[in-house]
């Protein structure tokens, strides 16, 4: 399958995602230049991690305005597969392309730690390959991770299954322990209404090796690998 | 014509003045002086350190670049260096507390990518005051969010480090900084201006009023009037850096540069001077032209300015315009400033006038080298006279103290605050002595540590200077790593009085020995003088970063104990030594005595043995002794171990039981082993000569000491943890 990782001026976790996809899960992958227009055919777009553009204003705030961005949405109009890592789950969010807003960790500190989240939902493009209530010990390194939604959208979001992964501890529990940085409902990924696209906290391509801590992170992109396989067989 | 008045402002001497003079054949004017200020004062000559620095051991058959540029340079094979450097920014730290440890981790930083090497970790080396002072609580708090602020801005993970607290620190903290990178190793970038007619390109951030002065406030102590040095504190932006840094690796990857160097201390000053002097050529170069972002500044500004994120680069004519689209690309500005020349002057321009006109030897090279008179100081033979005072009955309650002590605490606090897992290369360990990055695309990895116990450099500074190395290698041995090269950052009071330049020569010569008897290059550093305050130095302070190189990263070993029911073996020998222990100065307040002995060849093989067996696979877990002895150190192994496995020793050793429990004697590391690989370790030890005892079996839920059949230490393990992680958070959350 073809994956392409988006990079804007800023990002970080941009070369840490095309080498798991491309060396730890030997897929094709390409860079995707913020000020270019041309998804290049990919079968998925991720957003990864970082600072992009300093975090000038607001996390991601202005990354939505790069050119890429019109075909993003485009892409995830018609369906096209998007996962948005940390920085990139609040480019989504700036976008509008999942309702909601991040704010700054309850404990006003940068966290970077371990945490274990729960598969809430398993029938979508990104969690396929696990089970309902499985838990994953995946990082977390972020300063704004506090998700918030008004009320009316976040009963839509639980009514219609689009919390996909919450915060847990490690036997699966959802307790405010669990929840190290304040998010509404410990909600650590969701999903548009039609599912084919991700935006998460966590960074699964730090745990997609054993000997960094965990290789938890693994079923997110074999989920995803799976379910390109599924569509392009599908045509 | 410039009078005593300005000369001081300036941090220069009389005698010195007149040096200038002779040397550039006119008196200088006010710009000139200004040049000569910044690359004459201590934190950019060296002119107190330089004559004792010359004694380090800088030659290795894998040592690439040593000494004299912005990073030292080690093969480490596949083609590949490692690329590192230490720094220091305590100065600006006290003054404006984020913004100085921010720009210090900018600054390092740009030392080595400025080489073609890409960042890919950092370490951080901190000292404060004790935290039951306000101020210190504060200082710590805007160091720790200045280093992540920065650090996890630009995407380099902050791995590994150290904090220390006391009293020496309270007025002037130490923030130290160090930065590894990976190049090619035929992909070197130097500082150097070469070419005549080549053009001088700046790049980066436009330049301001922030930091003028920078290096001459780190070049005199503190007095009262600190407020008003605010505006010589840098301010970064690390996104700026960030580009910077991408811009730059992109330019040096595809060859289109001849030299470049950082604009750091000294700014615009520094780098043109060095690059020609580098180079043995001239410079010349047109202020006008210089992005600016201040109206009106002065040529004199312009010249000293400290902004951040700024650097200097050669480029033959025919590739400045591909230079250029590619700075621009990363919306960096990238303006011809200048062009190299023949002969030997650094000519500065300025609205159609020659501002600067002198040679670029004196500026660079000719600054007087001071052998600065050196006398041990009065009191020193006192403290070492030490009264030890009877072991307390009750043990248990000194060992919670301990854990519960800022220095031995858990640093959870600080950790968190920093991205230590980006670039994905982090193998991680809780706790781990040294830390272990994987080379991508390789079974290997290079190890990384921090270390220097000032308190024994206070007491004996030629002893202090040699633990800090063998101390540093014991912890890459604990991961399994073999030491390469070595950086160092040398924190020292006012070296114009003579007992802090009789401990900073102590020190250097207790490094150098060490360093000549591990086989260890030293590739460069930073040496910090002036850090005093209304008189009161700081304890000599060296930070010894040490880059080391393990085989398989698979083929390692952290602190914590892995399985129950594990024999639990110590290496090397327990002496009675209480002297300049944690536990004297904690639980009887007292520095005094002399540090624990270091025997140099006992450490080696212990070292050796070390690093073989987890190579071998032999062993489950390591960790070395250090500040808090054997019972500190066996209760971080249960305290690191993920289910907090608790421990029983059984000691035998003739000596008293605080000693034995508290003592930091040296070369001494706490293995445990399965069962199985029991015999196999001991004929090893055997046969390589180090002493190695069973003493003893993890297990259970209690940290538990006996000595001659007695019980000495029995405490809970949760209760251990609860003091230890909730020490930090407790202590600061009250500012």
């Amino acid at each position: 399958m073809k994956f392409g990782v988006v990079v804007f001026p800023g990002s970080n976790c941009d070369y840490d995602t095309y080498y798991t996809l491309k060396n730890v899960f030997r897929q094709e992958t390409v860079f995707l230049w913020h000020k270019d227009r041309d998804l290049q055919d990919v079968d998925c777009v991720l957003l990864p991690g970082g600072f992009s553009y300093g975090d000038y204003l607001r996390s991601g705030a202005i990354a939505r305005f790069s050119p890429l961005m019109r075909e993003l949405e485009a892409f995830a109009a018609s369906g096209g597969f998007v996962l948005g890592i940390c920085n990139g789950f609040q480019v989504l969010l700036e976008l509008g392309l999942l309702p909601g807003a991040m704010l700054r960790n309850k404990g006003l500190k940068f966290l970077c730690q371990f945490v274990h989240i729960r598969i809430e939902n398993e029938r979508t493009p990104f969690t396929g390959s696990g089970r309902k209530g499985q838990t994953l010990k995946i990082p977390i390194a972020h300063f704004d991770g506090n998700y918030f939604v008004d009320p009316e959208a976040l009963a839509e979001l639980e009514n219609n299954n689009q919390v996909i992964l919450r915060y847990s501890d490690p036997a699966g529990n959802i307790t405010e322990e669990a929840n190290i940085n304040g998010s509404l409902h410990n909600i650590a990924g969701i999903s548009n209404r039609k599912g084919n696209i991700l935006g998460m906290m966590p960074h699964p391509e730090r745990a997609s090796e054993s000997f960094l801590g965990s290789d938890d992170g693994r079923i997110i992109f074999e989920s995803m690998i799976q379910a390109c396989l599924s569509r392009r067989s599908e045509r | 014509m410039i009078d005593k008045k300005t000369l001081d402002e300036h941090n220069l001497t009389q005698s010195e003045y007149e040096l200038i003079v002779k040397l550039i054949g006119k008196e200088p004017n006010i710009t000139e002086l200004g040049i000569f200020s910044l690359m004459w004062s201590e934190h950019c000559s060296y002119k107190s350190s330089k004559i004792h620095l010359k004694k380090f051991p800088v030659e290795g058959e894998h040592v690439i670049q040593g000494p004299g540029e912005n990073a030292g340079v080690i093969r480490i094979g596949d083609g590949l260096a490692a690329v590192f450097k230490i720094e220091s920014h305590n100065h600006p730290s006290f003054i404006e507390p984020y913004q100085g440890a921010a720009t210090g981790v900018g600054g390092i930083l740009r030392d080595i990518f400025t080489m073609g090497a890409r960042p890919i970790a950092s370490m951080d080396s901190l000292r404060f005051g004790p935290l039951s002072v306000p101020k210190n609580r504060s200082i710590m708090e805007g160091v720790v969010s200045g280093i992540a602020g920065y650090g996890n801005s630009i995407g380099v993970p902050t791995v590994a480090g150290e904090v220390y607290f006391d009293d020496s620190y309270s007025l002037n903290p130490l923030v130290n900084v160090f930065c590894l990178g990976i190049a090619r190793e035929d992909k070197i970038f130097y500082a150097k201006a070469e070419g005549v007619g080549n053009k001088v390109l700046y790049v980066g951030s436009k330049t301001g009023r922030d930091g003028i002065h920078g290096a001459t406030m780190a070049s005199a102590e503190f007095d009262e009037d600190l407020e008003r040095k605010r505006p010589n504190v840098q301010v970064g932006d690390p996104f700026k850096e960030k580009l910077l840094l991408e811009a730059c690796l992109e330019v040096m990857d595809k060859n289109l540069i001849v030299g470049i160097q950082d604009m750091g201390a000294a700014g615009l000053t520094c780098s043109t001077a060095e690059m020609a002097s580098n180079a043995g050529t001239g410079i010349s170069i047109d202020l006008d032209r210089v992005p600016q972002r201040e109206v009106g500044m002065t040529p004199y500004e312009i010249m000293l300015s400290e902004s951040q994120e700024r650097m200097l680069v050669v480029a033959e004519k025919e590739q400045v315009h591909s230079v250029q689209e590619i700075f621009s690309k990363w919306d960096l500005e990238a303006v011809v400033i200048g062009e190299v020349t023949g002969g030997d002057r650094l000519i500065v321009k300025a609205e159609g006038k020659t501002v600067v006109d002198i040679p670029v030897d004196p500026i660079v090279n000719l600054c007087p080298v001071y052998d600065r008179t050196t006398r041990a100081p009065e009191d020193l033979h006192a403290s070492h006279d030490l009264e030890i005072p009877p072991p307390p009955a009750d043990l248990n309650p000194v060992l919670l103290r301990l854990l519960a002590s800022p220095t031995l605490a858990d640093k959870e606090w600080v950790s968190r605050q920093y991205d230590h897992m980006v670039q994905v290369n982090t193998v991680f360990s809780p706790g781990a002595d040294a830390c272990l990055l994987r080379l991508k695309d390789s079974r290997g990895g290079l190890a990384v540590t921090l270390d220097g116990n000032s308190l024994y450099t206070y007491l004996d500074p030629r002893t202090g200077g040699r633990i800090a190395v063998a101390e540093a290698c014991r912890n890459l041995a604990c991961v399994g790593a073999k030491p390469l090269g070595v950086t160092n950052c040398l924190n020292f009071g006012n070296p114009e009085k003579p007992e802090i330049m009789w401990q900073f020569k102590e020190v250097v010569e207790g490094v150098a020995e060490a360093c000549r008897f591990f086989g260890l290059p030293i590739t460069g550093g930073n040496v910090s003088f002036y850090n005093e305050t209304e008189g009161v130095p700081v304890h000599p302070t060296p930070v010894l970063g040490i880059v080391g190189a393990v085989e398989d990263i698979e083929r390692t070993a952290g602190p914590g104990f892995r399985s129950q029911e594990n024999p639990i073996v110590l290496l090397g020998r327990n002496l009675e030594e209480i002297g300049g222990s944690e536990y004297l100065r904690v639980h009887f307040g007292q520095k005094a005595g002399r540090p624990p002995l270091i025997d140099f060849e006992l450490e080696k093989r212990i070292q050796d043995f070390c690093r073989e067996s987890v190579e071998k696979g032999l062993i489950l877990s390591a960790h070395d002794l250090a500040e808090g002895g054997l019972a500190v150190c066996a209760a971080e192994c249960t305290l690191y171990s993920p289910e907090k496995i608790g421990f029983t020793l059984e000691l035998e050793d003739d000596i008293r039981t605080d000693a034995l429990l508290f003592g930091e004697s040296q070369s001494r590391i706490l293995l445990s082993v399965e069962d199985s690989r029991l015999d196999s370790l001991m004929e090893l030890a055997r046969r390589m000569q180090v002493p190695a005892t069973v003493v003893g079996r993890t297990g259970g839920d209690r940290l538990s000491i006996h000595h001659r059949g007695v019980q000495v230490l029995d405490v809970p393990v949760e209760k251990a943890y609860t003091v230890w992680k909730n020490a930090l958070p407790e202590i600061l959350k009250n500012s």
